[in-house]
């Protein structure tokens, strides 16, 4: 029987629950002996000119070896803004003249002990001479972040002069709405950090927690004015990332340029208030949208406007709105449909990837879009789905937006979740209750979405990834691979893959990752692209190595290799028919190193979809909502582990319905953040979020041999509109037409209030 | 520097520490111990829960001259010869982690519930486990995990009844 499909507990827990992993935090190594700790000094105020930074009272405390400043890094490079944004607009390594956002690194304490840091970084005295912060999604230019750019505005994604003056020409019902998708922190439970020692060869070796060794290991070349070759990192146990993680921080560059400078080994681990404010944000964007079509549910035609506030620097928040724009029309059928993006920069912290990263913005969006239309058309908004989803393709769709959806078949995956929900039952409930006025009303919320998985990156054309699998002569196997597991659970994954061609148990397979002079090239992991993309170069090298095999295998039995028969079960060849005259895959490996390099290339990215269902209780007199049941299809194409792909839904799901409902980093006017620690962060705990119910739904790819799509995101892309669409639900019969996120009591209370007192003065 | 004498993992210790040393600090740079975690810098997360006699502390708030006279238990602490304690096998059995940070503190705040409630229900696995932050699972294995660990050492103690 294939192990394929099968739910293969973890080879990687035991490690985790008896001796914990090996996070940077816990690295013990000799190359690490004696090293100096790295503090930063972080500007505490939003925007203002420095004018002065006295270090002599930190010099002087105990156990303080170095003080670096601006002045001391200015041979390093300074960032460009990511996507085509104003190239004025360039990050410097510590803060020069400026400081531009609370939390941005202005110096350096270098320290013998931990301790002496958290003491030393006070007395670094920096003078500010405060600006006014430049703040929300339409900041004026009275203030400039950047003077040399002329604007606080990054850049376009689309020309908003070519959006159409008749595009809503024939609709019965248009509906315009702006909608918030707020600011959030991914904060991984493992905050960020390095080590990093340079050899006397020159060469610096840099453990860094990411997502992807290969190309954090580019990003410090290039800040560092180093050649690729003169840079190895190594990627130690991860404490989660979600996007956060992709790449070096400057933090990560400087940790290195100490290392040098002092020629010791330096070390540096982030708070979590450092993290908070220093580490990227997810999201922060804003979405201006109209939506029309026919009184009886024919959507036929939606605009997204987006502004995406990218925070002091231009990082991902310069190329996330693409992806927004790309997912516009999302699974839907929309004859006519456009958007546009505008990029600012503000006195933030700086916006990067958060799981779903640009698509979850796209469908938070269109599914408010598509119940607004439904309310205002009087339509269940079930129906309205139904009407206008993309029917059942097997041939790739090609959208408006340039998207090539490969297969896909929405409507049956909105029938299951609502069969699975008992939707019909629901919605009687919900009558039921509305009819007597219960204080504790239902809310009944859906999204259909569609997303896109493993886009390009790597070598060669088409998204790719390599592997190397090799067979020793002790009967083991090691999978080197170019993605980055930090949670997926790669480790069993990658050995179910291997096991299935090569029969050797999956505990006797050893996955390694994450060290650039053991594996120089790779994508990582994001995206959801490692199993469609990685996995399938697994197999591809397993395949692979028994046909070299089988090759020699022929040559030492004098057999043609087509007469060849490799049993699994004994990890040996055969000639057919003839038992005896074997040749065990080990003692080929003893001959001859017997191992495997292969690159799967894909033809393009995959769309996974789906549909949500989520089931709110709001108390209409506080406006506390609970949410009582996550009712999910999330058809990511066939399933290699169970337990694993449902456990990337779980933690989907739980983080989307957290933006939905409790998560929101909150600056004050001066831009002050109030959010810089796990008391005032609203992090979601266990008590906010129900169990979660799964329907199984696998739609195979054709786009590689083992059908499957990205699974990491789509959890948070349809539980986030899901469970926003269910709380405004809850209240609609209210009057309450929309509520921004986070729903908490007191926005959902006082949209019941404002949505009463504007049904009494339409009576009055 | 002060005196302090205890017992981590049923081993009796007898260290010199700064009277500021946190307890979690004292387990991971002075011991080794590097399975409990610092998440955050407010005792929200309980990635550095550990067992001060029997019962779930977060060792991020306890000064290691506070342990001093106590019994110490963490995560390296809980296999007994090389097989995973009941509560260990479930995360496992329940796939009730991801990338593990969480994951020790988790287990020994588990322990700690346990002890003071055997049998608890879906809510009160919720309320018990609220201090203990995960970002990977959105709870729902940890939950299953906790109810399973409760069921198996259940099972146990009846099988023990039942043979005396």
């Amino acid at each position: 029987m294939s192990i394929l499909g099968t739910r293969v507990l973890r080879t990687e827990d035991p490690r985790f629950l008896t001796t914990g992993g090996v996070y940077v935090e816990d690295l013990v190594d000799e190359r690490l002996d004696g090293a100096c700790h790295v503090f930063f000094v972080r500007s505490p105020v939003a925007h203002a000119r420095i004018s002065g930074i006295d270090a002599s009272a930190a010099l002087a405390a105990p156990g303080v070896v170095a003080v670096f400043t601006a002045a001391d890094v200015a041979d390093l490079p300074t960032i460009p803004p990511s996507g085509p944004m104003n190239k004025h607009m360039q990050q410097p390594m510590l803060a020069t003249d400026k400081v531009r956002y609370v939390g941005e690194p202005v110096a350096v304490v270098v320290v013998e002990q931990p301790y002496q840091g958290e003491d030393a970084l006070e007395l670094v005295a920096v003078d500010y001479e405060p600006l006014p912060a430049v703040l929300g999604f339409d900041p004026s230019d009275d203030t400039l972040l950047f003077e040399d750019a002329g604007t606080n505005v990054a850049g376009w994604w689309g020309n908003p002069a070519e959006l159409k003056a008749d595009l809503f020409d024939g609709c019965e019902v248009v509906v315009s709405q702006v909608i918030i998708n707020q600011r959030v922190a991914p904060a991984p439970m493992e905050s960020r950090g390095a080590a990093a020692v340079w050899g006397a060869d020159g060469r610096l070796t840099a453990w860094i927690p990411n997502q992807g060794a290969q190309g954090t290991k580019g990003g410090l070349a290039r800040m560092l004015n180093l050649e690729p070759s003169q840079v190895r990192v190594i990627t130690p146990d991860v404490g989660g990332a979600f996007g956060a993680k992709f790449g070096a921080d400057r933090e990560h560059v400087i940790v290195a340029w100490v290392a040098r400078e002092l020629g010791r080994p330096a070390r540096w681990s982030e708070t979590r208030y450092e993290n908070l404010i220093g580490m990227t944000h997810g999201r922060a964007q804003q979405h201006t949208i109209t939506i029309g079509g026919s009184r009886d549910g024919d959507v036929l035609a939606y605009r997204l406007e987006v502004v995406q506030d990218a925070g002091a620097y231009v990082r991902a928040g310069g190329f996330l709105p693409m992806l927004t724009r790309l997912m516009t029309s999302g699974p839907y059928d929309i004859p006519r449909a456009e958007s546009v993006a505008k990029v600012v920069v503000t006195s933030t912290t700086p916006i990067g990837a958060y799981r779903g990263a640009g698509r979850p913005e796209a469908s938070a969006a269109l599914e408010r879009a598509i119940d607004l239309f439904a309310a205002e058309a009087g339509l269940d908004p079930a129906d309205v789905r139904r009407k206008n989803l993309l029917p059942a393709f097997t041939e790739p769709h090609r959208t408006a937006f340039g998207a090539l959806y490969d297969t896909g078949d929405y409507v049956t995956g909105l029938e299951r979740a609502l069969a699975a929900a008992g939707y019909v039952e629901l919605r009687a409930e919900q009558a039921a209750r509305r009819a007597r006025g219960d204080v504790r009303q239902l809310g009944i919320g859906l999204a259909s979405y569609v997303e896109i998985t493993g886009m390009g990156e790597g070598e060669g054309s088409g998204p790719n990834e390599n592997a190397t699998v090799e067979v020793r002569p002790d009967g083991t196997a090691t999978i080197l691979t170019g993605t980055s597991p930090h949670g997926q659970g790669h480790q069993t994954a990658w050995a179910m893959l291997a096991s299935e061609e090569l029969g050797i148990p999956v505990e006797k397979i050893t996955l390694k990752w994450g060290d650039t002079d053991l594996i120089p090239k790779g994508g990582g992991t994001g995206g959801s692209r490692s199993l469609q993309l990685g996995g399938a170069a697994v197999r591809q090298a397993s395949q692979e190595l028994i046909e070299e095999a089988r090759q020699r295998a022929a040559a030492q039995l004098e057999a043609s290799p087509a007469d060849l028969v490799y049993d699994k079960t004994k990890t040996s060849f055969n000639v057919a028919g003839d038992p005896d005259a074997a040749v065990p895959l080990t003692q080929l490996a003893e001959q001859e190193r017997l191992l495997i390099r292969a690159v799967f290339t894909g033809p393009g990215a995959t769309f996974p979809f789906g549909t949500h269902v989520a089931v709110v209780e709001v108390d209409a007199e506080t406006g506390k909502p609970t949410l009582l049941r996550m009712i999910t299809v999330d058809d990511a194409g066939v399933v290699l582990n169970p337990l694993l792909a449902e456990g990337q839904r779980h933690g989907g799901i739980g983080q989307g319905a957290a933006q939905a409902m409790v998560e929101e980093v909150v600056y004050d006017t001066d831009g002050n953040p109030l959010t810089t620690s796990f008391a005032d962060y609203p992090f979601v705990s266990a008590t906010e979020l129900p169990s979660f119910e799964l329907v199984d739904s696998q739609t195979p790819t054709t786009y590689n041999p083992l059908g499957v799509k990205g699974i990491g995101e789509a959890g948070s892309i349809g539980s986030t509109p899901a469970v926003q669409n269910a709380i405004v639900d809850a209240v609609a019969h209210l009057g309450v037409r929309h509520i921004d996120m986070p729903t908490t009591s007191r926005r959902i209370w006082q949209a019941i209030r404002a949505a009463g007192q504007h049904s009494e003065s339409e009576h009055a | 520097m002060t005196q302090i004498e205890l017992t981590v993992n049923g081993e009796k210790r007898s260290d010199e520490v700064e009277p500021r040393l946190l307890l979690v600090h004292y387990l991971r740079e002075l011991l080794g111990l590097r399975a409990a975690n610092v998440g955050c810098d407010t005792t929200s997360c309980g990635a550095c829960t550990v067992l001060l006699d029997g019962k779930s502390v977060k060792s991020c708030t306890v000064l290691a001259v506070q342990a001093s006279g106590h019994e110490v238990t963490t995560a390296e602490g809980l296999a007994v010869g090389g097989e995973l304690h009941p509560v260990q096998a479930a995360f496992r059995q329940q796939h009730g982690l991801q990338c593990g940070f969480c994951t020790p503190g988790m287990v020994m705040a588990t322990v700690g519930l346990l002890a003071e409630n055997p049998h608890p229900t879906e809510a009160e696995v919720r309320e018990g486990l609220e201090g203990n932050l995960c970002r990977c699972t959105g709870y729902h294995n940890i939950v299953r995990a906790v109810l399973a660990a409760a069921q198996a050492q259940a099972g146990q103690v009846t099988g023990e009844q039942v043979t005396a």
